[in-house]
């Protein structure tokens, strides 16, 4: 066998096991939390709120970590759309191309992008201190939003920076201002990848345990008030694996098999979402 | 409008960065003819086009001098305001653009904008402008499709009309045919054709047959300056200029090829 050729068969050995690492460690994961969880995982701690002596295996259930995660990750990523919507076209439409403050805004954003989620956790626990706030939903949401602002700004920004030139221009030819056509038009257009930068956020909001560790506190009840301690599914996956009782450890499992699930529905969602809207604009 | 123009350039200078793209341009657009602007590509012709409706604002590096007088009045005036100034100048694009919504709704978007909101009434701009547009027949029973569903030739004649809906005084046109097929690009010069009278039309064309069948006067643009202008048939069959001449006889510019062009 000549020289290329055998570069060609090792080349495409060690692509092919690259992508079964990939696709290996994807369904290990999965396999171990079913395997695991599935059997601990019943309806009743999908409904129920831990009863007393639940992390010693005790009855009850996780609806307190489910309710709280949804809705600090929802709140976070509607406080993080508030300000990346107004900030991306405004980098998009109110700059000029080669802007150096537009340069400079996305630098800093890539920065934030790749700060630890427990620097945020951290960042979020000294800005409570100083306003004198506990461990609450409203802290957790603030550092949470802090956390997905990057991811949001960035990939909305992404979309906006595809859109052609043209669209702006057939617009403000109509004598629309540039507000008129941000709204009316490129945000329309932009529309799925909105959506999928959202849906980007929530997912990534809900799953980050570092964030709220500090910064929600934990509680057994339902959330109830925006000053109130909040409990999460990371946290939650994280005390009960922490216990030294098996059942319990067992229920982590299914916790962390409840949060897979919740993500994973939001991001078919997601690609139906998007799937669905690019089909009603054409390209 | 003075006289007979209906634009008036007068000592124009527009600079991308270092770039000197238009030299001391001088031109009167006659009203309501068709003007076409023709050169070589990169010469300047839509910068030019683009500067009737300040589009250029929008570009990296943009500086201007002189004056561009529409109706009479200066359009780079810092009272201008620059949203009534394009609702005066509609504007066609290379390729047909069109907004990401309805068939409908991209005609009723420019009447919205400046005001109109009675549904009648809409309808009826909506039903106007696209049949002017010739495009009526084609779209009446799916008006709330979306656009983007068109071919490519029936998104331009869209444009058209969401252009013609905002009625404006002058059409500019910015190689309007050069995406389309064959048969789109004709229907829309028979458009332009029964169009001209009604308004002032300018249209950057790189293609002289095209500039020939339409233009009432042309607009010679030779490396960011303008090197001839005139009625159409005048300069077409007795240029003044040598290089006029050689465009229009489709021979080699002496030194084109040498230039940095932009």
């Amino acid at each position: 066998m000549d020289k290329r050729k055998t570069e060609e068969y090792f080349f495409k050995a060690l692509m092919l096991f690259s992508t079964l690492t990939v696709l290996g460690s994807l369904i290990s994961i999965l396999l171990t939390i079913i395997v695991k969880g599935f059997p601990a995982l019943s309806w009743s701690m999908l409904v129920q709120t831990p009863k007393g002596g639940y992390y010693m295996g005790k009855e009850g259930g996780i609806l307190n970590a489910i309710l709280g995660s949804l809705v600090l990750s929802l709140g976070a990523t509607f406080i993080a759309l508030l300000i990346s919507l107004p900030l991306t076209l405004y980098l998009n439409i109110y700059l000029k191309r080669n802007s150096r403050f537009a340069f400079w805004v996305r630098f800093v954003l890539d920065v934030l992008w790749g700060i630890p989620s427990i620097v945020y956790g951290a960042f979020g626990f000294t800005l409570m201190i100083f306003f004198g706030w506990r461990a609450s939903l409203l802290a957790g949401m603030v550092a949470t939003t802090l956390l997905v602002l990057p991811i949001m700004c960035r990939s909305i920004d992404e979309v906006l920076k595809m859109i052609p030139h043209e669209l702006q221009e057939a617009s403000l030819s109509l004598g629309a201002t540039r507000l008129e056509t941000a709204c009316k038009v490129i945000f329309k257009q932009a529309l799925p990848g909105v959506l999928t930068a959202i849906l980007l956020a929530l997912g990534r909001g809900m799953g980050d345990a570092a964030a709220v560790l500090f910064t929600a506190g934990f509680t057994d009840s339902l959330p109830y008030s925006l000053t109130g301690p909040v409990a999460t599914l990371p946290l939650a996956i994280f005390y009960q694996l922490g216990t030294p009782f098996p059942e319990v450890q067992e229920r982590g499992y299914a916790s962390a098999l409840v949060l897979t699930a919740i993500v994973l529905i939001i991001s078919i969602i997601a690609r139906m979402l998007s799937r669905r809207f690019t089909g009603d604009l054409g390209d | 409008m003075s006289g007979q123009s209906h634009i008036s350039v007068k000592n124009l200078n527009i600079w991308y960065g270092k770039q000197h793209a238009l030299q001391n341009i001088n031109l009167d657009i006659p009203n309501k003819k068709l003007t076409a602007i023709i050169g070589p590509s990169g010469c300047g012709k839509t910068t030019l086009l683009k500067s009737f409706n300040r589009l250029l604002d929008l570009q990296d590096g943009f500086k201007i001098s002189g004056k561009v007088l529409v109706d009479g009045e200066d359009i780079y005036d810092p009272k201008v305001e620059v949203t009534h100034l394009r609702k005066k100048m509609g504007l066609l694009s290379q390729r047909p653009c069109v907004l990401p919504m309805s068939i409908y709704e991209n005609v009723a978007y420019g009447p919205r904008l400046h005001g109109i909101k009675d549904k009648r009434v809409l309808d009826e701009i909506v039903e106007r402008y696209l049949q002017e547009a010739s495009l009526w027949s084609e779209v009446k029973d799916r008006l709330h499709q979306p656009a983007s569903r068109l071919s490519i030739g029936q998104q331009q004649r869209l444009c058209l009309a969401r252009g013609l809906a905002v009625e404006p005084e002058v059409i500019l046109g910015d190689e309007p045919t050069s995406a389309l097929d064959p048969i789109s690009a004709e229907r829309i010069e028979q458009r332009f054709m029964e169009l001209k009278g009604k308004y002032t039309m300018v249209i950057v064309t790189h293609l002289l047959r095209q500039a020939k069948r339409l233009a009432d006067y042309i607009v010679f643009i030779y490396l960011g300056q303008v090197i001839e202008h005139g009625p159409a048939r005048e300069l077409f069959e007795k240029p003044k200029d040598s290089r006029t001449k050689a465009y229009v006889e489709g021979s080699f510019i002496e030194g084109y090829a040498n230039q940095y062009v932009i």
